[in-house]
């Protein structure tokens, strides 16, 4: 019973991300895709964490915790060069 | 414990799929920008204390997790958004007020 609940999870994290996934192919201008970039990746924490919990793997969480520590100085990067520039 | 722990994971399970949702259907970026970061700092928050409830032994890494996760996210997403507003990304044709213009127009005063 648990595994289908877990595995139902899953599935509804990985079609939030197809739906960002859409929004960062088809939009506008660099600032969609970055904001899509930003969901897209703190979705992914979530869904490592989820992942940890599924296959009972514990060095996931330390593989999800350098994720969005890397996540965050890149979106930080990003941002700069769009303000004005490197 | 056990029941708990998957109430808390399918309520941060929704709001991330809600967010995602938002970023496809909304009409602007800072809309996109809002709509992204309240929702996936909630429900990435939940699903992190949800499987920590679940597994005692993994409660304080999944909380250092989560309070990363709650710190540095509205920091990328008001970066972002202060970088699209100086690169000149217009708003929507719906939009009612623009309160950034009243703040250079006096700070050139």
């Amino acid at each position: 019973m648990n595994e289908i609940i877990f595995i139902v999870f899953l599935g509804l994290v990985v079609g939030g991300i197809l739906l960002s996934l859409i929004r960062m192919l088809i939009g506008p201008t660099a600032s969609d895709r970055a904001v899509a970039v930003d969901t897209i990746t703190t979705t992914t924490v979530a869904l490592l964490v989820l992942l940890a919990f599924v296959f009972k793997r514990y060095i996931y969480l330390d593989v999800s915790l350098v994720y969005s520590l890397l996540a965050f100085v890149g979106l930080c990067a990003i941002a700069r060069f769009m303000e004005k520039g490197f | 414990m056990e029941l708990l722990g998957i109430i808390t994971t399918g309520i941060g399970v929704l709001f991330l799929l809600l967010g995602n949702f938002g970023i496809l259907r909304l009409p602007d970026v800072y809309n996109r920008i809002q709509a992204g970061t309240k929702c996936t700092t909630f429900g990435t928050f939940f699903t992190i204390i949800g499987i920590g409830i679940i597994q005692p032994e993994w409660f304080w890494k999944c909380l250092l997790i989560a309070v990363f996760v709650l710190v540095t996210n509205p920091i990328s997403s008001h970066a972002i958004a202060r970088a699209s507003k100086k690169s000149g990304v217009p708003l929507c044709d719906r939009s009612v007020v623009d309160q950034t213009e009243a703040f250079e127009k006096r700070k050139e005063i």
